[in-house]
């Protein structure tokens, strides 16, 4: 109910002012923008192959009514045939000669009537193709390609976690001679967009021979410089007392680093978990280049390889496609409360 | 319980002194107050006592031991931070335990530790609790039993009462002098609160600019204030001080008075009514009713500005003339420098 107020909410008391209105349209055409697409692409993952090349394209997953008659082995696709006297009739294809098409009723399956292809359409139903998905974990190694990438996705935002706070602890909290330089170079580096440096990383990762390893796509990008800027300035609003309060509790530097800098900066952590999750599984450029065998791929570029130059299984490459969304999309719904606060108080993008 | 010596400690930041050289004793079990206005170093000076802060030079020893190389962790003493610094996410046991854990202390002596302070504080209901839900003198009290649980060699207080309310202010005094006679323990607490410092302390540093004014027990800084900071820093309402020009109009004061004085410091609670001629004139300015006493301001002759706590319900009208004069040896005669004139 509340929600609902929320949604509802106008600046009008009595009927709509015109904001309202302008707000409202504008609301809902960024809504169709932006999850029109997604919606579509739902929908059509629980489509039969044929559906999805159908034309004029349904959104709902039709297809066509099939029955089983006796003296065929296979079923029947069934038709909503007009005969020359004009009447209808629901028809099963038995097979189509050029433009005409030998059909029998279900019912009568000795009788055959020749009907112009013209002259019948076919009856559909609403029916969800599971196929698509259960398929998926039987074929093309799609458990190994989930693996991959939840594997990358979770040690990487693991370690990124750890190595970014302790960076950010170090440069928050200690006062050394070339603080501000270090802190300036780590800020510099988002300057360069990461497809400038593609080569050289290509080049190290095959001298410490990690092409063709998980590893290799796990270590380059650790150490992020916005996660580095944005828990140091989360870090700055801890009180330094509580740090000598501790250092006075006899804590040695690690453990005021693990029991009282690392909880108290949670939020932070958790906006950067968030992004790096994002960040991780979406990531295709890095994994394109050193992840070249298939059964290194990540589901990105096992999306990307499904794309056949001559051959393209749609409906396995929908059905990936929403389950690659479905992880970052249940991350954000529940945590982009941690995002909205994250960003607030680190003051960043 | 130990002893505290500082010996000629300064204590510089970017070449700017903020400490000129301090020396001092500190005698075990006693309490000692470090008191002067803000920015006179007293929490620079307990910092560097707490091993937070390094002297730039001097020599600072515990039990007669330097520990100027020695880190703030090894020091054996324990701090209550103005802010409390209490770990906001560790609930109260937690907090007090902390520290113990990090010294390795086993698990059953560190619950016998905590609970022993905590009933000696009355935290025993609240061990569950975070920080956040407390009161302002609930998280003082779990700050002084981190601090206890440790059996620290010296306890360092840095303005712990000054985010409290008034009224707990002084209910918290009492409880700390409390404390500090069950404990014995050796106390440095810095304030620039002058009436906290002369009701807890057994010896009261007043300290200006990073410089020791005096050292004494509150008594000796009221009655024989060695300069004119330290006798009007102590005691309230402040001293008076009349130039020496201007009190010789009173005759028993001029045939007393040093002949090198300049100023005259006479406190509001010392003055006595004189005949008209004798004393000095005042003119009344208007006066304060504190109760069993007025406060009563008035004007010399030359301008200055005099305070007068007066007995009695007789009160003055604003505008009169009235005659008084300091009770005899009660006064105060300063030089050009600034120094008390020690009277014969």
């Amino acid at each position: 109910m509340k929600a609902l107020n929320f949604l509802l909410r106008t600046r009008g008391r009595q009927s709509l002012h015109w904001t309202d209105v302008i707000s409202y349209a504008y609301l809902m055409v960024g809504l169709f923008v932006m999850f029109a697409p997604v919606l579509w692409l739902v929908a059509s993952s629980f489509k039969t192959e044929s559906a999805i090349g159908q034309f004029p394209p349904t959104f709902l997953p039709y297809t066509q009514k099939t029955v089983v008659v006796a003296g065929h082995e296979k079923p029947l696709p069934l038709y909503k045939a007009t005969l020359e006297d004009g009447s209808q009739r629901e028809l099963a294809q038995v097979n189509r000669i050029g433009i005409m098409a030998n059909m029998v009723d279900p019912a009568n399956p000795q009788d055959t009537v020749r009907v112009n292809i013209r002259q019948r359409v076919p009856v559909n139903e609403l029916k969800f193709a599971w196929g698509n998905y259960t398929d998926l974990f039987g074929k093309f190694t799609f458990g190994v390609y989930l693996w991959n990438s939840v594997f990358i996705t979770v040690v990487a935002t693991v370690l990124t976690l750890l190595f970014n706070s302790m960076a950010a602890f170090a440069l928050s909290k200690y006062r050394f001679k070339g603080q501000k330089t270090v802190f300036l170079l780590i800020i510099a580096t988002l300057m360069i967009p990461p497809t400038i440096i593609l080569v050289p990383v290509f080049l190290v990762i095959n001298e410490v021979g990690l092409l063709n390893n998980l590893w290799g796509v796990i270590l380059p990008a650790l150490a992020t410089p916005t996660g580095v800027f944005l828990l140091r300035q989360y870090m700055l609003t801890i009180p330094d007392e509580l740090i000598e309060a501790a250092r006075m509790d006899h804590a040695s530097e690690w453990r005021i680093y693990w029991r009282i800098v690392l909880p108290l900066s949670a939020p932070a952590l958790a906006v950067l978990a968030i992004f790096s999750v994002m960040w991780r599984w979406n990531d295709f450029l890095l994994p394109l280049i050193v992840l070249s065998q298939s059964e290194h791929f990540t589901l990105q570029l096992a999306l990307n390889s499904f794309q056949g130059e001559l051959n393209t299984q749609w409906n396995y490459l929908l059905a990936m496609t929403v389950i690659t969304l479905l992880p970052v999309t249940l991350v954000f719904a529940f945590l982009q409360r941690y995002i909205t606060t994250g960003i607030a108080s680190a003051g960043v993008k | 319980m130990s002893t505290l010596e500082l010996h000629s400690i300064q204590k510089s930041f970017d070449n700017v002194t903020v400490i000129h050289g301090i020396d001092l004793e500190v005698k075990k079990g006693e309490f000692v107050v470090f008191v002067g206005p803000s920015g006179c170093g007293k929490s620079t000076l307990l910092r560097m006592i707490a091993g937070l802060d390094e002297p730039t030079a001097g020599d600072l020893r515990i039990d007669g031991q330097r520990v100027n190389e020695i880190g703030a962790a090894d020091r054996g003493c324990a701090m209550v931070f103005q802010s409390y610094a209490l770990y906001p996410h560790m609930s109260v046991f937690d907090n007090m335990a902390f520290g113990l854990e990090n010294a390795r202390v086993p698990r059953p002596e560190i619950e016998r530790k905590v609970q022993e302070a905590a009933s000696m504080l009355q935290l025993d209901k609240l061990l569950q609790r975070k920080p956040t839900q407390l009161s302002g003198g609930q998280r003082q009290r779990v700050a002084i039993g981190r601090a206890i649980v440790r059996n620290p060699k010296i306890f360092l207080f840095d303005e712990p009462l000054s985010n409290l309310d008034a009224e707990l202010r002084v209910s918290m005094r009492g409880e700390l002098r409390e404390l500090h006679q069950r404990l014995a323990a050796t106390m440095i607490y810095v304030t620039h609160d002058q009436v906290e410092a002369m009701t807890m302390a057994d010896k009261i540093v007043v300290l200006r600019a990073g410089r020791i004014e005096q050292v004494g027990t509150p008594q000796a800084l009221y009655d024989t204030p060695d300069n004119v900071f330290v006798a009007g820093f102590i005691g309230s309402p402040r001293m008076n001080f009349v130039p020496a020009v201007t009190a010789q109009q009173d005759s028993a004061l001029c045939a007393a008075m040093p002949s090198s004085a300049t100023q005259i410091g006479v406190r509001p609670e010392h003055w006595l009514p004189s005949s008209a001629g004798e004393g000095m004139a005042i003119t009344v300015l208007g006066s304060e009713y504190l109760g069993a006493q007025r406060l009563v301001l008035g004007r010399l002759g030359d301008g200055t500005r005099v305070e007068m706590l007066m007995e009695g319900a007789a009160q003055p009208v604003a505008g009169a003339l009235i005659h008084m004069t300091p009770q005899p040896q009660r006064w105060h005669a300063f030089d050009s420098a600034g120094q008390r004139i020690i009277r014969g």
